[in-house]
């Protein structure tokens, strides 16, 4: 592997500090996607941050009625934590659908938000790509593109956010805490990410200096009404070609508040209030959901290999909102889709 | 096409190697190590344990599975400095007293294996997923076992013999 220095934060405070001396540094907790990239010599950091034994390990209620997750809990702690069991299920499965159990027994919360694209051409240092090297060009809009973006790419990149958390937090209007030298703010789940534009070097909207401390979960977690459906290649351990993070709250069968967030698709969780806003008040069935679909894939526009992405998505959409509306959830171990 | 495009990377100096302390199957070992070693290099290459196998080393396959703090994790993609302290689990720590372990008795019973390079991280992956209590049903062992490929196809055989090992524990 390259060569780098490692330091051991104690504090956030210390943390904070070491990542501001140092331009090229990176912070390290879980390390399941950082490790990977500095062996394809993707990612070169000149020193790492240990910040996996800070105390950012809980999970507490919060005054209004939510969660706050600290940013260090492991994947799997938080995927099977009872209150997250109970009150926000989509998150435990959005959770179990992704990775490995050793893989989700390392990977942290913060670092599940910040994980790059699996995008080949990011990963193959020979190929040109604008997210590793700004400026030299996009191999995937010509190239093998059959897992890239459908929604809200660019010219400059068609990279997919790998995450399947990230896409049940997004439905879910999560908050993510973060601090740096200027301070603590909190950035909402849906701004978190961006979406490519001319600057995809950028993932996200934290700042150099800035560390992840938490994600908060409001009160509503849709408990009753939602799913999980990913569709991927194989049955299981492979991300999502498109997955769908879909909450109903229904009032017999008239739709009170519907969420509505799709991973796969795009640079970022896809989440569009339009639709959301459109199946307000209407009655939970196939028609609404088709409607719902068409209005949410209206600006898709597919690439040589992965057009099929615009009508799986379609019908996906449709699956998934029918699972909320029924209460029957996807199954992550049984792998029939109903 | 096939030029490369790498930045120019600042050169650093060498940096010096990291004091760490583990107990491996029951005994404190004292390291020093480049902080760019893995576990699964310290394991076989520093300890001679190498009952841990490297497959991908990418963290795809699930060879270099060990339980760390009784936790299984990708030995591969773990910086060891990072765990300084911490109890390591390999496939030379289940047997006890020359008994074999239940789950390696069951890997036997079962014939879940063929060329065998993936039954350590098969055989710690299984005690992790045993340890964690949440599989009941063979769907649910397959998904949780998903992170560990055999390829040479024994998955009928290993959710068997996983199954008599959990009957038993």
């Amino acid at each position: 592997m390259i060569n780098f220095q490692y330091s051991r934060a104690t504090d956030l405070a210390e943390a904070v500090r070491l990542i501001a001396a140092d331009p090229t540094a990176k912070f390290i907790a879980g390390g399941t996607n950082l490790i990977d990239l500095m062996k394809e010599e993707v990612e070169h950091p000149t020193r790492l941050i240990d910040i996996s034994r800070l105390p950012l390990k809980n999970i507490e209620e919060t005054a209004e009625g939510g969660l706050r997750i600290g940013a260090l809990v492991p994947n799997s702690d938080l995927a099977y934590h009872p209150l997250i069991e109970q009150r926000y299920p989509m998150v435990a499965s959005a959770i179990l659908a992704g990775a490995s159990a050793q893989l989700r027994n390392m990977a942290s919360t913060g670092g599940n938000l910040l994980q790059r694209t699996r995008c080949c051409y990011f990963y193959d240092t020979a190929t040109p790509c604008n997210k590793r090297e700004p400026g030299s060009g996009c191999s995937a809009i010509a190239g093998l593109n059959r897992g890239h973006a459908i929604l809200g790419t660019s010219d400059a990149c068609i990279a997919t956010h790998p995450s399947d958390m990230c896409v049940a937090l997004a439905a879910l209007d999560a908050k993510v805490h973060v601090t740096g030298p200027a301070g603590a703010r909190a950035i909402a789940m849906v701004d978190f990410h961006r979406l490519p534009g001319d600057t995809p070097q950028r993932d996200t909207n934290l700042e150099p200096n800035e560390i992840v401390t938490a994600v908060e979960l409001p009160a509503r977690g849709f408990a009753a009404n939602w799913t999980y459906l990913k569709i991927r290649d194989r049955l299981s351990y492979a991300f999502a070609l498109v997955s769908i993070a879909a909450a109903l709250e229904l009032e017999g069968d008239t739709i009170n508040e519907a969420r509505l967030a799709l991973g796969g698709v795009a640079h970022k969780p896809w989440r569009d209030p339009s639709v959301e806003a459109a199946l307000r008040g209407q009655s939970a069935g196939r028609s609404t959901f088709t409607s719902a679909a068409d209005l949410l894939l209206r600006d898709a526009k597919g690439f040589e290999y992965n057009a099929f992405k615009i009508g799986l998505a379609r019908r996906a959409i449709v699956r998934a909102l029918m699972q909320a509306a029924a209460g029957t959830p996807q199954s992550q171990p049984n792998k029939k889709i109903r | 096409m096939t030029q490369t495009r790498t930045a120019p990377r600042p050169t650093i100096p060498a940096p010096e190697k990291i004091p760490i302390r583990l107990t491996v199957n029951g005994v404190e070992m004292q390291l020093k190590l480049a902080p760019w070693t893995t576990l699964l290099d310290a394991l076989r290459d520093h300890l001679d344990l190498t009952g841990t196998k490297k497959g991908c080393d990418h963290g795809q396959c699930g060879a270099c599975t060990v339980l760390v703090d009784g936790r299984r994790i990708n030995s591969c993609l773990t910086l060891a400095v990072t765990k300084d302290g911490a109890t390591v689990t390999t496939i030379e720590g289940l047997a006890t007293d020359g008994a074999l372990h239940t789950l390696q008795q069951a890997f036997i019973d079962h014939d879940a294996f063929q060329c065998g390079y993936c039954t350590s991280g098969q055989i710690c992956s299984a005690a992790g997923l045993i340890a964690e209590g949440k599989a009941k049903s063979a769907d649910e062992i397959r998904e949780l076992m998903s992170g560990n490929i055999c390829r040479c196809g024994a998955y009928p055989n290993i959710v068997a013999a996983i199954q008599q090992a959990m009957g038993q524990s």
